[in-house]
Formats: structure tokens, sequence, C-alpha cells
């Protein structure tokens, strides 16, 4: 099991970049921290993630 | 009645007065810092106000854009600085401000190409940018090639919404996100000025807080 954004899910075993798409995120507009680290984008497909992993996603929104 | 004078403090006054306030420690901390701000709007405009008055020694501003008459009722600019570079009326005003903070411009857009190599000197990067593509391009170029700086970013300060909204969230290792992460202008929300800067104001202080040692 995979937390993201703090609720559990079943994705172990899936790419970064999987997860990110089938969950509707923009990649233009976000950032995902994996285990309280920032991963960049060239990194998403080659990124699996393992059980008992934590990601958080952010959409950044717009303003400033 | 006072008179106004036009003699400002000496450098040896300002630095007297800035250990006086915070101490020694913070003081060599803050004055030996290097800082970037990324977009000099309603956010970089006002972090930069913030970073000088807090002493910290040395500033790099990068913007592209000019003073607009639109910018002016959240941005610290002047009437009368409509049409200049912003980067050099927030460096004039930087000057009469706090006079012996050292401030570099860069009058550029900052782009996934050239940030690495402009931001290579810096200790902290402030994201201050409009766009939330922007916003995301920086953290990326944070993750691929600045992680041995930190990134104060900010998503969320649009709005009429309750100051008590605005947060500063540790989002992931050297990795800060201020504001309240839903309010964006991408859906017509205007900004207004209060709440644009209490969003500044906690980018700054987390910047301050990091130069403290209390990144938590």
């Amino acid at each position: 099991m995979v937390k993201i954004n703090g609720e559990t899910r079943d994705i172990a075993d899936r790419t970064l970049a999987s997860v990110v798409t089938e969950c509707g995120y923009d990649p233009a507009r976000i950032a995902a921290e994996l285990n309280g680290e920032i991963v960049p984008k060239s990194r998403y497909e080659s990124t699996v993630l393992k059980d008992g992993d934590s990601l958080e996603v952010v959409s950044f929104v717009g303003g400033g | 009645m006072w008179e106004a004078v036009d003699i400002i403090p000496s450098k040896a006054e300002w630095e007297s007065a800035l250990r006086a306030r915070c101490g020694d420690a913070l003081y060599e901390r803050f004055s030996a810092a290097h800082v970037a701000v990324c977009g000099l709007g309603g956010l970089g405009s006002n972090i930069a106000v913030s970073l000088a008055r807090a002493g910290v020694g040395r500033l790099l501003l990068i913007d592209f854009d000019r003073v607009d008459v639109a910018n002016l009722h959240r941005q610290q600019y002047k009437a009368c600085q409509t049409g200049l570079y912003k980067t050099e009326a927030l460096k004039a005003n930087l000057a009469e401000i706090c006079p012996y903070t050292r401030v570099d411009t860069v009058c550029e857009r900052l782009t996934r190409d050239n940030a690495p190599a402009l931001l290579s000197q810096v200790d902290i990067i402030c994201e201050a940018f409009d766009k939330a593509e922007s916003k995301a391009m920086l953290a990326d170029v944070f993750a691929e090639s600045l992680r041995g700086k930190y990134l104060v970013s900010a998503s969320g300060m649009a709005g009429l919404g309750s100051p008590n909204g605005i947060k500063t969230k540790r989002a992931a290792n050297r990795f800060y996100i201020c504001g309240d992460g839903v309010c964006g202008t991408d859906g017509g929300m205007r900004i207004f000025a209060p709440r644009v800067m209490l969003c500044a104001a906690h980018q700054a202080q987390t910047v301050l807080r990091i130069l403290a040692g209390e990144e938590q």
C-alpha cells in the first residue's frame, strides 16, 4: 500500500508517471514528493512506488 | 515641529542597530546570506523589502517585466515608477529603504535553461511567480539541479478569504510552500494587497527561519 496525500491506496509497483496520470494531475503544474524528497520530472517514469511509500503531490495554483 | 533630514544613518549605525535588534549570531547569519527572489510582483516585491529590512546581506532580484498601473495596488512600486523595469524600480526602492543591502538584478525571464546558472550562487530561492506552470518549473529545476539550496515557494493567496488560511508547509526536504494551496487566480479570483503580503511575509519569515537554523 502507498499513501498519496495521506490516503492509503493499492498502487505499489506502479510508476510515479502512471499514478500521476491516472489521478488526473497536470504534470506541468505539480511537484511530487516521495518519502520527503522532491522527485524531478525526468525520473517520474523510472520511479517505481514501493509498499510503505508516502507520496505527496502538490498542484500549484496561479497568483503572485 | 521637527524637520525632515536628508542625512541617512551611516553603515556603522545601521549595523549596530541591527545587531542590537537580533543579536550578533543572527546578524552574522542574515548579513552573510544570499537570497534570490524570482518574480517581482505582489509576492516578490514584498519578500525583497522584508528580507532587506531584516538584514539579509545580498539579494538577487529576477524579473523580465515592467511596472504597470495595475500592479500598484499590491506591489512595492510607486506611481512614478510606472513603465520602469521592476528590477530597476525595486532596486531603487530598496536603496532608499535599506541602502546597505547588496542588490543584484537580472532583467530576463527565468527559464528551465537559464535558472541553474543564474541561481547557482544563492543559498535560498524564493519562488514568487504568477503562473502555476512557472512555480512547478522552478520546483522541478530545484529537484533536478539545485538540491543543495532551499526553495521557498507560494501557492494560493488570491481572493478575500480569511487571512488565517495562509500557512507555511514543509513540503519536502529543503522545500517549503506558503499559501492556502487552493485560492488561485486561474478561476478569475483577484489578488488583494493584504493577503498577498501575508503570503510574502510567510515566505520571508521562512527564509529567516532557515537562516536561523529553525527549519521545521
